[in-house]
This record gives structure tokens, sequence and C-alpha cells, in this order.
């Protein structure tokens, strides 16, 4: 991290497999770096208080709360947004598209954070149970659906019966 | 936010010689409490000092009936690495969700003393010992009261020394959005004796329950704390919980402790 005239500090890092440049001030918060300077606005901000997990983005590999991560800790990182679940064509992600066809979503606000949630989940345990899968959905709220249907969709994308739950 | 510089620094000597030369500088390490403290205006500082670089923090190894873990080592890696201490990998394990364990550190957590929060449990139960920059300190003289240890201004906690135990649990009742202890209860059995830790519940933060650990001294037993009831001074109250409740949680994660501890 160098610093820079203009804005304080001058970033490179990965994005969804993309290189990127760019100026951040001491006080950005890597939510508010992907949503207003870079236009990514899947990752959204929910509680404000980093319990709700709508933000959630994966940082290096690791599940992370953009709303309590500073921009400046970034240089060099890898990180992954809901942009980057989708090929580049559109093609929805498996996890995605399991939680279309379970219609895993009411509102969708939450979405984007349970997508990241459950994608680092079954990147550590291909095939999780339904007490594990609830079990990790505990940092991510949800207000419409009972979190039933975003269970089964879990269960669906690990390629599990879903009609027990 | 109110505005201010980022540093971070690459070597623990550099982060120290911030911190001297500015004392409205504060130490960003991990961030899971701080940054959200940040947002709501609750501190200004001039700049905040990240300890994410420094490789010297992030050591985590086991030997002679001893775990030491540096500074800047995750929750999730404690989970994951301190096999040789499993009640303590337990405890990491359950701290907040899979987002702050990766994130949130052992040495923020330790350094920041929140009243409710599992670390400080396990190092007043364990009398581990705290190490900075420029000392070590005792667990039983490091907790200061709520959100106060005796770490001087500037000071960096570098690392935690942890006694491995012949036995011990941890279990606590959490509040379900933020996932801090509403009680939790550690329990250490050395050969010296039994030393049991509460969070969560008093208005000073971290304690020792002597009567707790009198009653496991003499039968190391969940009988030997069947009855056994919190004394009320000082019991935290809030939305959450009043004081009354929480002194109940208390002497249940007490019985659950003894419990993963003779599990």
């Amino acid at each position: 991290m160098t610093t820079s005239e203009e804005f304080g500090y001058a970033l490179n890092f990965t994005l969804n497999g993309s290189p990127v440049t760019t100026e951040v001030a001491g006080n950005t918060l890597l939510i508010d770096l992907l949503r207003d300077k870079l236009g990514l606005t899947g990752t959204h901000l929910g509680c404000d208080t980093s319990q709700c997990g709508a933000c959630l983005v994966h940082i290096d590999g690791a599940s992370s709360k953009a709303c309590a991560v500073m921009a400046g800790d970034l240089d060099g990182a890898d990180i992954v947004t809901i942009e980057g679940m989708a090929a580049s064509d559109g093609k929805l992600s498996s996890l995605q598209q399991a939680f279309q066809d379970h219609h895993g979503l009411q509102c969708g606000f939450c979405t984007p954070g349970m997508i990241m949630s459950a994608a680092s989940l079954l990147k550590d345990v291909p095939q999780p149970s339904e007490a594990q899968i609830r079990a990790h959905l505990d940092g991510n709220f949800c207000r419409c659906t009972g979190y039933q249907n975003i269970v089964k969709a879990i269960l669906a994308a690990s390629g599990q019966e879903v009609e027990h739950v | 936010m109110y505005e201010f510089e980022f540093v971070k620094p690459t070597t623990l000597k550099d982060a120290v010689q911030i911190l001297s030369d500015d004392d409205e500088a504060v130490v960003l390490a991990g961030g899971q409490t701080l940054v959200p403290t940040l947002r709501q205006r609750l501190a200004m500082p001039s700049q905040l000092v990240s300890l994410s670089a420094l490789k010297e923090l992030q050591d985590l190894s086991a030997d002679a009936g001893m775990v030491t873990i540096g500074a800047g080592v995750t929750h999730a890696r404690v989970a994951a690495e301190a096999a040789a201490f499993p009640a303590l990998a337990a405890l990491a394990g359950g701290i907040g969700d899979h987002a702050v364990r990766n994130r949130g550190t052992i040495g923020g957590s330790v350094a920041n003393n929140d009243p409710s929060a599992c670390y400080p449990a396990a190092v007043l139960a364990c009398g581990a010992t705290v190490v900075t920059d420029q000392r070590s300190i005792a667990a039983d003289a490091f907790f200061d009261g709520m959100f106060t240890t005796v770490l001087d201004e500037g000071e960096i906690v570098t690392g935690l020394q942890f006694p491995i135990p012949q036995q011990a649990g941890y279990a606590k009742f959490k509040q379900p959005a933020s996932h801090f202890a509403l009680a939790g209860v550690f329990v250490a059995k050395f050969a010296e004796g039994v030393r049991v830790a509460v969070t969560g519940v008093s208005e000073d933060g971290v304690f020792r329950w002597a009567d707790a650990e009198a009653a496991l001294n003499t039968d190391f037993s969940v009988d030997a704390v069947m009855d056994l009831a919190l004394p009320m001074d000082d019991v935290m109250s809030d939305i959450h919980a009043d004081a009354e409740y929480r002194a109940h949680l208390a002497g249940v994660m007490l019985k659950r402790a003894v419990t993963a501890a003779l599990s």
C-alpha cells in the first residue's frame, strides 16, 4: 500500500478474478469501496452493526463481513463478491440456481450474504448435514423465509435429498 | 466514521514506534469489535494501526504442557489448530459466527476485555500469561474491569501462553444476534487445583468464582456444584437478560462446563 495525495491510499487487489487498482481514504470500509466506488451493489448493507451477514464476501477464501473490514487492510488480497459467483455469461452457479429452484428467498435482501456464506460451507464440507447448515447460517439473518427453503436449497446444491427437511 | 489515517506496519518495532509517537493512534487487531465501534462514532482515533501484516504475531505452537498463541492468530485458526487444548479450540470455534472467527484475533479480544467475550474466561481460568512488547503479565493481574486491562497506552499484546489443564470445559449461553455470552463459564483442573472463570455476568468483567473452585477442589463433579448459586453482587442487567436470570445462567453454565470437562 502506498500513499496517494488525492484520496490517501492506493490499493491493488484481485476482485472476482480481475486485478483492481484504486484509491481509498484511511477510513474507507470494504463495503463502501465495493458499493460506492466500484459499483458492485450486490453486497448488501443490512444491520449496520456487523451482525446480519448481508454483506458477506470472501477475502483470500475466508468469509468476512465487508462492513467490518477496512479497505486499507486489503492490499494484495483476493476478494470474491456475489457478482463473482455466476459465470461471465450470466449462468447462475449451481448454488444460486438451487436457491431459485427451491424458493430460498423472498425479499432477497439477505440472499447475497446467504449465498456467500453457503459457498464457504460447501467448500469446507461438501455434503453438510441439516444441522451443520443451520449452525453455519448462525451469522446470516433472514426475516422472510424462516430459513426452511434456504436450508433446502443448500442441501440440494450439495446433491442431497431435500424431501425430509 | 470520523476521518483517520490508516497504517499497516510490517514489523512490531515499527508498530510500537507509531503508537509511542501518537497517543491518539489505535491498534486494529481484527476489528470485529473496533470497526463497528468506529462506525458508531464511539471512537475518534487519529490513525488506525493495523497489525495484520506482523508475521511475528501469527505463530501457534504446543509443547511441554503449554499452548503458545500469537496475538494475531484468528479465532478460526485457534479452533482448527489448538488440538493440544481441545476446550480452548472449542471455545474459539464458538465465538461469534464464521465470518467473525475468520477476522477476529485472540490478542484483540483479550486486549479489548469485553465483559461478555469468551477468551477472557479461558485466560483467567487457565492462569495464562499475556505477553506484550514490554513484559509478561499473569492473567490474575491483567484484567482490570469492564473493557479495561493493565495494558499501558501503546502497549501491544503479542501473544498468549496457556498452560494445558488436566481437564477443562467451557459452556456459554449466547445472545443470539451478537453471539456474545449472556453467561459463560470456563472450568480448568490442574494438579495444583481447579480454577473457574465467569464471563458475561459481572459489571466488572471476567472474574473467578471462588465458591465453585472450592466445591470442585473437594469433588470434581457436577453433583458438587449442583446447588451452588452465584452471589448477586454486581451482576449485569440489560434488555437481553436481567441480573437474576444471568446469575441463574451462570450456575447452569458451570454445570455444563464441568460436564464438558469430564466428557
